[in-house]
């Protein structure tokens, strides 16, 4: 947790407390009450949040600038402005987005311990911003690749809601036909290249994806996405080598959630800085 | 007119210059592997080929495996065609995974979204004195897995048509190669010379044609073969030898054709016997020309130890053409001597 005193933001703070928000005044329920039609009132249950709260949510493209609530870290390298450059509907966006993918998440967890998704659920709820996040920085020339955590990022990349669940529940209308899983999800037509299953190997394979990109001269880049855990294996260090020798177009980015399967970040790595482990590689704790 | 002597050519030359007329016809093939650029080739085989495509399309790598081999699985997914060397396909193992998960299976995991168009090619098999972790056949070690196919020449021809067919070929491909060939010339026609030719995967070549017996082999061993063949028509027995070229996918049916001919049958590879390429031959020609077989088939593998250094021990780790003539006997139930039966 940030040590520093959370600073003022420039977006006024709206309190999201439901039982905060519906003390209102009896007088002014009794008002919002008789403005309901009978039929109404029978139909939904009276509202008690003050008017004021009850507004549509922006889509302004008015620019707006929020500063991050702690600054980078940085190795070899200078960190980035706090202050991000954003619209309303941008935002607004992202949050749908994000509560998209965390009620998916929790449905594909119901539906696994119903055993209707079968063999493993590797679920992302609680790393929705990095998915949605990366998207608001890149398009869909760029490429992404990711391990076997990977429901919300094949979302993220356009991929469909009702193929994802069916994939999961090994359906042919599932984005991989039933023949992927979980860990199997690809979206070709939109660069995002799955889906590993294998701890560590998407690393070079996202190398590879920015050799083509530079063979190409495409000037696009890849994201190589792994886990606290993968950080440690071999053949990563293996690619980063080849990606710094080459000048590849890779952004290797490690999703600290500190558990490596069921193994806590502490008994398993020896060093927890993983911005820092590219060694002569830059490295940007967010 | 009269009819020049047929052109010879090295396996060495005709890998070389297979690659060349591929990466010469689609820019998106380049090479990776230790010391195929600057080096001109461990072996030689890349020789000419950074000076003439550059740094960016021949890649002299470090010693990681795992690291160049995901790269260029990477690369095939989007569309490039990489030609990956292993130094020997022993060190293929440092990258088994991404031939195997990475590559071998996309193409079914993503219901035909990825494909994955690359080579991994090198030598294979024993060499000559080079101890227990540099001398092994991985080729039932890759024929195994569904997603892969995987390819040994034996000449010239086989080396350039395979090689040009591997390249193009939309799949991951493993190229077995064999060091002991590369110096062996062959003679081409001009048709194999043209940098359209190209071979059929999942063809094997009659080598010779015989009616008594029917011995497979691929890579060096077809040569044993040939010789064994020739010792045994001495003797007698005509021995068709099949040059398989294509060990996955397997032609059966020209295996099964020859055994339905000859209805005798020896299995012939360098390899370990104990699940190799031998054992699925026969389990073919169980299944399919039981009726037609008229003897037990006789398997013809390596010892089934790690080999041996000291030169002795090595030759008798190996098949040796002595092994192959008395297997084929042995088929055709003339393992004693005639005399021997008085």
């Amino acid at each position: 947790p940030p040590s520093a005193p959370v600073p003022r933001h420039r977006i006024p703070q709206i309190p999201l407390n439901p039982a905060r928000a519906s003390r209102a005044s009896p007088a002014m329920a009794a008002a919002i009450l008789r403005r309901l039609s009978p039929a109404a009132a029978q139909r939904a249950p009276p509202r008690l949040l003050p008017p004021t709260l009850a507004r549509g949510v922006s889509d302004s493209t008015e620019p707006l600038t929020v500063e991050t609530s702690v600054p980078f870290t940085s190795h070899i390298v200078d960190p980035p402005s706090r202050d991000v450059s954003t619209t309303p509907r941008e935002l607004a966006a992202a949050f749908r987005d994000m509560a998209l993918m965390r009620r998916a998440e929790i449905a594909a967890d119901s539906l696994y311990k119903a055993k209707l998704i079968r063999g493993f659920c590797h679920l992302y709820d609680g790393q929705e911003a990095v998915a949605v996040g990366m998207e608001a920085a890149i398009t869909r020339r760029d490429a992404i690749i990711t391990a076997y955590r990977d429901h919300c990022l094949y979302l993220a990349r356009g991929g469909d809601l009702v193929a994802a669940f069916a994939e999961l529940m090994g359906r042919v209308d599932g984005c991989s036909r039933g023949k992927g899983g979980s860990m199997h999800f690809y979206k070709k037509d939109a660069n995002f290249y799955g889906g590993h299953g294998i701890v560590g190997a998407q690393v070079p394979l996202g190398c590879g994806l920015a050799f083509a990109q530079r063979y190409r001269k495409e000037g696009t880049v890849t994201f190589d996405l792994y886990g606290d855990g993968a950080a440690n294996q071999g053949q990563l260090f293996e690619a980063l080598n080849m990606a710094a020798l080459w000048k590849l177009p890779v952004i290797l980015v490690c999703e600290n959630n500190h558990y490596g399967m069921g193994t806590a970040e502490w008994k398993a790595s020896k060093s927890p800085a993983y911005y820092k482990r590219g060694d002569y590689v830059p490295g940007l704790k967010v | 007119g009269y009819s020049s002597a047929a052109k010879e050519i090295t396996v060495r030359d005709a890998l070389n210059s297979a690659l060349d007329e591929e990466m010469s016809a689609d820019p998106s093939v380049f090479l990776m592997g230790e010391e195929v650029g600057e080096y001109q080739g461990a072996y030689k085989i890349t020789k000419g080929l950074l000076d003439k495509y550059g740094p960016d399309r021949v890649l002299d790598t470090p010693i990681t495996e795992a690291g160049f081999t995901g790269i260029g699985v990477g690369a095939a997914y989007q569309g490039l065609r990489p030609v990956i060397e292993f130094m020997t396909f022993n060190f293929s193992m440092q990258a088994i995974d991404h031939i195997i998960n990475s590559a071998a299976k996309s193409n079914y995991m993503s219901a035909g979204q990825i494909n994955v168009p690359i080579v991994f090619r090198g030598p294979n098999g024993a060499a000559a004195g080079v101890g227990a972790q540099h001398s092994q056949c991985y080729a039932a070690w890759f024929a195994h897995v569904p997603g892969l196919k995987v390819l040994a020449p034996y000449s010239s021809e086989d080396a350039r048509g395979l090689l040009k067919a591997a390249i193009r070929d939309p799949d991951p491909v493993v190229f077995l190669e064999n060091e002991l060939l590369y110096g062996e010339s062959f003679p081409v026609s001009d048709e194999v010379l043209d940098s359209s030719f190209a071979l059929p995967i999942g063809k094997a070549k009659i080598e010779r044609e015989g009616k008594d017996v029917t011995i497979t082999a691929f890579s060096k061993m077809v040569g044993y073969a040939l010789q064994a063949a020739e010792i045994l028509s001495k003797e007698g027995i005509s021995a068709e030898v099949i040059n398989l070229r294509s060990i996955r996918p397997l032609d059966r049916a020209a295996i099964n054709a020859s055994v339905r001919k000859t209805n005798r049958l020896v299995t012939l590879e360098e390899g370990f016997p104990q699940h190799g390429v031998g054992a699925e031959i026969c389990m073919s020609v169980v299944e399919e020309s039981f009726e037609y077989l008229d003897a037990p088939i006789e398997r013809i593998a390596g010892a089934d130890v790690p080999m041996p250094y000291a030169a002795n021990l090595e030759r008798l780790a190996v098949p040796q053409i002595e092994d192959i003539v008395r297997a084929a006997r042995r088929a055709c139930y003339r393992a004693l001597p005639m005399t021997a039966t008085a």
